[in-house]
C-alpha cells in the first residue's frame, strides 16, 4: 500500500496532532486578556452602554486608560443625566459610568435623577424598566447618594409577579415568553431592591426566590468537561442573546442577590466552578460585549458569597521525559490570585484509550515562591504518550470549604515526550522464491547513511528496525514512511507496517514494476518515522537503490508529469515560432502578362467583325437634343463602369452603393428619354 | 471520305448562306457573344496552365463573360423579330433590360472579384 501524501501534508498533520489537545486549555485571565481588552475597546465608543461596558472592563483588569477619553465619557455620561429626555437605560448607563470614573456630577442633578428613575418604578410593568431604574438608584447609593426606596415591598412584588414556576422570568407582563437572560435581570433587580429598601424585606419572599434560584440552577446546562452554562429554552425567541451574555446575565444576578441576603444560597459549588471554566474557556474573546460580559462574571464569581471558586490548571501540558520535567499544577482564582492552603493529588492516570495506567495516589509538592504544586513524573514510570490526569483538590482549613469551591477531580489532558530508540535497523535485498537475504546491512538511523543497493524487479528490498520508547517499550508513532524517489521526480510513499516488534516493509518489485512506470535507473530512498509525543523524530536519507526494471510494453502507464516549479514561470520563455501561411504559387510574370494580351485578341477579332459587317453610328440622334440625351445615357453607362472599377480599387460597398444610386436614377431617365425617342423615329419610319 | 469532306463543305456553305439572310442588328449580338465567350476560353486556358490561384478571380472573370454571353444571346431572342412571342416588346426595352441587367451582374462580380 503506497500513498502519495505531499510533505507539506504530513507535517500539517503533525502540527495539528501535536497542538489539537491543547487549544482546550483553561488558564485563569492574564495579561493577555488586557492588551485584548484595550485592542476591543480601542474605538472610543459614542453610545453610553458601549462606554459603561469599556470603563467597567478597564477597572475590573486595571488597565490604565488615557485621561482624555475618562474625560469624554465622564462628559457624555453628564450630558444623558441632565437631560430631561432621557430613559430609564440611559440614565442607568451614566450613573454606572459616573460611579466607575468617580465623575464630578452636581448634587441636584442626582436628586432629579433619581427622582424620575422613583417615578418609572412607580409606573413600569416591564422588568426592563424595572432593572435599569432600580440598578441606576443602586449606584446612586453606592456612590455616596442618599437614596431610600420607601416602598420596596411593592416593588419587590411586583418584579416577583413576573417570575415563572420553573425559574425563569418573563420580560413584561403581557408577554408569555419567559428567558432565562430575564432571570439575571429580576434578581439583580430584587438585590437591588433589597439594597435600597429602609426597612427588612419580607423574609418569606426573600425565601421564595432563594427557591427560584435553585430551580433556575436546575436549567443549566453543561458540557462534557465539567463546564456549565446557561442558556435559552428556546433560541427562536426575537430576544435571543447567546450563551455568554445569558450566563452572565445569571452569574450577575445570582452573586448580587447572595451578597444582599442572610445565609447561604443553596447552589451546588461544581456549578459555580462549572461557569467559571465556561468564562475562561472562551479564552481570548472576539468582541467587546463578549470581553465585558466575560470579565464583569469572572470578577463577580472572584469574590462571591455563594463559592469562590478554584481553578486547577497545568503551565505546560507538553512533559519531557528527556529533561525531567516536573509535573506542575496551578490552583489559582479565576483572576489568577493565590488559593488558601490546600493539597492536590493525581490520584489517576489514563491513558489516550481511557485505559486506568494507574491509580497510585500521589500528593503534589507545593512550592510557595512559585505558587506552583509539583511532582517527578519518572517515579509514576508513565511512557511517552497521551494522558488524561485526575487530580483531587482538599481544602488543608475545613473552613475553607464552605467559601472556596475546588470541584473535586479535575481531569487535564497532558503529552509526554521523550527521545525514541530506534533499533536493529536493516536494510537488504533478497532473492524472490528463496526468501533469504542475501546483502545485508545495519542501518545506524541516528544519523543519514549511505546505502548502496542494486536490485532487479525479480527481487525484493526489505527494510525493518524497533522502535523503542525510553521504558522499553514498542513505539508506534503516527507516521512512518519510506518514500523512493526516481531521478526523473517521481516519487513513491509506502507505509510501513509495525507489528508487535518491529516495522518491517518489505517491498516486492515484481507486483510493483506497474507501479513505478517501468521506470529503471537510481532511486534515492528516505524513511520519515514522526510522532508528537516523540523528540527525535526524523527524516533520513538511507542512501541509494540501483533499479533494473523490464522494458515498458506498449500499453504501460506514462509516469504523470511533475509538478512545475512555481519559479519557473518567471524565466525567460522559450520564443514563439508563429506560423505563417505558406504563399500560393504565383506563375511567372511573362506569362500572366502574355495572357493579357492574350484576351485583348478576342476584342480585337470583335472590332474586324464589326467592321466586316459595315456597322455605323447612323442611327444616332441628329437633333441637338435627343442627340445630348444619348450622349449623357452612354456618357452615364460609362460613369457606372469606373464607379465599379474604383470599388474594385478602393472603395467600399455602401459608398459604391451610395454612388449608384444616385447615377442610376439619372440613368434611368436619360436611359428612357433617349431609348423612347428612338423608339419613336424607328415607329415613324414603318408608319412612314 | 471524299464525299463526306464534300458534304461537310455543302452544308458549311448553305448554312453560310442562310446566315448571310440574318439582319445586321442581329449579326452584331452574334458577334459579341462569340467575342464573351472567346474571352472566356482564353481564361479558362491560362488557368489550366497556372493553376486556380486566386479562385475568386479566376471565377469573376469566367462567369462575367459567361453572364454577358447569356444576356447577349436572351438579348437576341428578345430582338429577333421572327419570335413571335415578343412581337409586342420594342427592341428598345429589350436593350434597356440588357443594359440593366449587365450593371447588376458587373457589381455583383466586381464585389467578388476581391
Amino acid at each position: 500500500m503506497a500513498w502519495r501524501l505531499p510533505p507539506l501534508a504530513v507535517l500539517l498533520l503533525l502540527v495539528a496532532a501535536a497542538v489539537a489537545p491543547l487549544s482546550s486549555a483553561v488558564r485563569p485571565v492574564s495579561e493577555a486578556h488586557r492588551s485584548v481588552a484595550a485592542e476591543l475597546f480601542a474605538a472610543s465608543p459614542d453610545d453610553l452602554e458601549t462606554t459603561y461596558e469599556a470603563v467597567r472592563t478597564f477597572k475590573i483588569l486595571g488597565v490604565q486608560r488615557d485621561k482624555g477619553l475618562d474625560g469624554k465619557a465622564c462628559k457624555l455620561a453628564a450630558d444623558r443625566l441632565s437631560s430631561s429626555s432621557s430613559p430609564a437605560k440611559d440614565l442607568f448607563h451614566a450613573v454606572q459610568i459616573a460611579g466607575v470614573l468617580a465623575c464630578s456630577v452636581d448634587a441636584g442633578v442626582y436628586d432629579d435623577v433619581a427622582s424620575r428613575l422613583k417615578a418609572v418604578i412607580k409606573d413600569t410593568n416591564s422588568l426592563l424598566e424595572f432593572y435599569y431604574s432600580v440598578g441606576g438608584l443602586l449606584s446612586l447609593k453606592e456612590q455616596g447618594h442618599s437614596v431610600v426606596l420607601s416602598d420596596a415591598d411593592s416593588t419587590f412584588h411586583a418584579i416577583k409577579a413576573l417570575s415563572q414556576s420553573d425559574g425563569r422570568w418573563r420580560y413584561d407582563t403581557n408577554s408569555a415568553e419567559s428567558s432565562t437572560f430575564a432571570a439575571g435581570i429580576a434578581l439583580e433587580a430584587l438585590a437591588g431592591v433589597v439594597s435600597l429598601s429602609d426597612a427588612e424585606v419580607d423574609p418569606s419572599m426573600i425565601g421564595v426566590v432563594k427557591n427560584d434560584i435553585v430551580k433556575l440552577f436546575g436549567t443549566i446546562k453543561s458540557y462534557d468537561d465539567g463546564t456549565f452554562y446557561f442558556d435559552e429554552k428556546y433560541v427562536d425567541g426575537s430576544e435571543y442573546k447567546g450563551p455568554i451574555t445569558t450566563s452572565a446575565s445569571v452569574v450577575r444576578g445570582v452573586t448580587s442577590f447572595a451578597n444582599v441576603v442572610s445565609g447561604k444560597l443553596n447552589v451546588p459549588g461544581e456549578k459555580i466552578l462549572g461557569l467559571a471554566k465556561f468564562f475562561l474557556g472562551i479564552g481570548l474573546p472576539g468582541s467587546g460585549k463578549d470581553c465585558f460580559n466575560q470579565i464583569e462574571s469572572l470578577s463577580l464569581l472572584e469574590s462571591n458569597r455563594i463559592f469562590v471558586p478554584l481553578i486547577l490548571s497545568l503551565p505546560s501540558k507538553v512533559l519531557s521525559l528527556t529533561s525531567k520535567d516536573q509535573l506542575k499544577v496551578e490552583v489559582t482564582t479565576v483572576f489568577g490570585s493565590a488559593a488558601p492552603p490546600l493539597r492536590v493529588n493525581l490520584v489517576q492516570v489514563l491513558g489516550s484509550d481511557s485505559k486506568v495506567i494507574t491509580t497510585d495516589s500521589k500528593e503534589l509538592q507545593f512550592d510557595l515562591d512559585n505558587n506552583v504544586h509539583y511532582l517527578d513524573i519518572t517515579p509514576l514510570k508513565i511512557d511517552v504518550g497521551k494522558y488524561s490526569l485526575v487530580f483531587e483538590i482538599t481544602l488543608q482549613d475545613s473552613e475553607h470549604e464552605t467559601v472556596y469551591t475546588t470541584g473535586g477531580r479535575n481531569t487535564e489532558s497532558v503529552v509526554v515526550t521523550g527521545l525514541i530508540k530506534v533499533d536493529k535497523a536493516e536494510i537488504g535485498i533478497s532473492e524472490n522464491d528463496a526468501g533469504s537475504a542475501e546483502s545485508v546491512e545495519k542501518l545506524d538511523l541516528l544519523k543519514d547513511t549511505k546505502v548502496s543497493l542494486s536490485a532487479n524487479h525479480l527481487q525484493k528490498l526489505r527494510l525493518s528496525f524497533q522502535l523503542s520508547t525510553p521504558l522499553g517499550r514498542t513505539f508506534k508513532p503516527h507516521q512512518v514512511f519510506l518514500k523512493l524517489k526516481h531521478e526523473s521526480k517521481v516519487e513513491h510513499l509506502f507505509v510501513v507496517p509495525g507489528s508487535a516488534r518491529q516495522f518491517k516493509i518489505v517491498l516486492d518489485f515484481l507486483g510493483l514494476v506497474e507501479k513505478f512506470y517501468y521506470l529503471s535507473g537510481t532511486y534515492d530512498l528516505e524513511l520519515s518515522v514522526g510522532d508528537a509525543s516523540m523528540e527525535n523524530s526524523f527524516l533520513r536519507a538511507l542512501g541509494q537503490l540501483e533499479l533494473d526494471l523490464p522494458e515498458a510494453p506498449e500499453k504501460a502507464p506514462r509516469p504523470p508529469a511533475q509538478a512545475v516549479d512555481p519559479l519557473a514561470k518567471f524565466r525567460p520563455q522559450k520564443e514563439i515560432e508563429h506560423i505563417f501561411r505558406v504563399p500560393e504559387k504565383r506563375p511567372p510574370q511573362e506569362v500572366s502578362l502574355a495572357f493579357t494580351g492574350l484576351t485583348l485578341l478576342p476584342f480585337i477579332g470583335f472590332l474586324i467583325g464589326l467592321m466586316r459587317l459595315g456597322v455605323n453610328l447612323k442611327n444616332f440622334p441628329s437633333l441637338p437634343g435627343p442627340a445630348a440625351f444619348a450622349s449623357l445615357f452612354h456618357a452615364g453607362i460609362g460613369a457606372v463602369l469606373l464607379l465599379y472599377v474604383l470599388f474594385w480599387v478602393k472603395l467600399d460597398l455602401f459608398t459604391t452603393l451610395k454612388f449608384l444610386s444616385f447615377l442610376s436614377v439619372f440613368l434611368v431617365f436619360v436611359g428612357h428619354r433617349t431609348l423612347s425617342h428612338l423608339s419613336n423615329t424607328a415607329a415613324k419610319q414603318k408608319t412612314a | 471520305m471524299p464525299k463526306a469532306a464534300g458534304d461537310a463543305k455543302l452544308l458549311i456553305q448553305s448554312l453560310t448562306k442562310a446566315y448571310a439572310a440574318t439582319p445586321t442588328n442581329l449579326k452584331i449580338i452574334d458577334l459579341y457573344v462569340v467575342f464573351a465567350v472567346a474571352t472566356a476560353l482564353v481564361q479558362v486556358i491560362y488557368m489550366g496552365i497556372v493553376g486556380s490561384f486566386p479562385f475568386n478571380s479566376f471565377l469573376s472573370g469566367v462567369l462575367s463573360c459567361i453572364g454577358t454571353a447569356v444576356l447577349g444571346v436572351c438579348l437576341r431572342i428578345q430582338v429577333n423579330k421572327d419570335n413571335k412571342e415578343f412581337k409586342d416588346l420594342p427592341p428598345e426595352r429589350a436593350f434597356a433590360d440588357f443594359v440593366l441587367c449587365n450593371l447588376v451582374l458587373h457589381l455583383v462580380i466586381m464585389n467578388f472579384l476581391g
